[in-house]
């Protein structure tokens, strides 16, 4: 597993990559990545900053991988959240899962994204041209979360 | 009693407080210090506090980077953070 909070942009082909080198069983890699959008409930944005809890929101990411580790037969997990300040159309989330067949890193991929925004401890703040404002936690969220549990 | 506090996000920043050491006696709250008593107890410094903690906005509470429901007990030495729901990815 490997598990970062960083200011710094990604490569997600190149963290692909060292998913499907690292061992020759490896038969799907299935990845994710999140991007700040231009346009939020109606409104342009030109920027969203990220904020985090340093300590507690490593914990959280890892205990979220390991959930899915226990759950689904998977080989290795990539995973990448950036915080501080991003621009428009900028990468913020990668989730990269291998495995030996693709269902199991499908689901645990999703697994993985749903409980990330949920419980992993980030706030979003956007720019509009009418200010800053803190984004409101969605319960389809909540939802999407949920379905696991059934 | 001593316990470490942060505040993040939007708590954060209208409280103007992102962190505190708080110092709490012990015949008042020690073995009976909950999140909800604690939140109960800094709502009292101003409408604002009150608002933010006990007012319609939803507050998550996490001790010792673990999160927690309201009645959760806080023991000397632990660190408590108050946030709203989060909303990353």
């Amino acid at each position: 597993m490997a598990v970062s909070v960083q200011t710094e942009d990604f490569d997600a082909g190149l963290e692909i990559n060292r998913l499907q080198n690292a061992r020759k069983d490896t038969g799907a890699v299935v990845s994710f990545v999140g991007l700040v959008r231009d346009l939020n409930e109606g409104d342009q944005v030109s920027q969203l900053t990220l904020e985090h809890y340093p300590g507690m929101t490593e914990k959280a990411l890892e205990a979220i991988v390991n959930q899915a580790q226990s759950r689904w037969d998977i080989f290795d997990v990539t995973l990448i959240h950036r915080v501080g300040t991003l621009q428009a159309t900028a990468q913020i989330v990668l989730v990269a899962v291998s495995s030996a067949h693709r269902g199991e890193a499908f689901k645990a991929c999703e697994f993985i994204m749903d409980y990330l925004k949920t419980e992993a401890p980030f706030w979003k703040k956007e720019l509009t041209q009418s200010g800053e404002r803190w984004l409101d936690a969605k319960s389809s969220d909540d939802e999407a979360r949920e379905r696991w549990n059934q | 009693m001593k316990i470490k506090i942060f505040y993040f996000a939007r708590l954060k920043e209208t409280l103007k407080f992102s962190t505190e050491d708080l110092e709490l006696p012990d015949d008042a709250f020690a073995n009976t210090l909950t999140i909800l008593k604690l939140k109960a107890h800094l709502a009292k410094r101003s409408d604002v506090w009150q608002q933010m903690l006990m007012g319609k906005l939803k507050v998550r509470g996490a001790i010792n980077h673990a999160l927690v429901d309201d009645n959760a007990l806080i023991v000397d030495g632990d660190e408590v953070a108050f946030f709203p729901p989060v909303t990353g990815g």
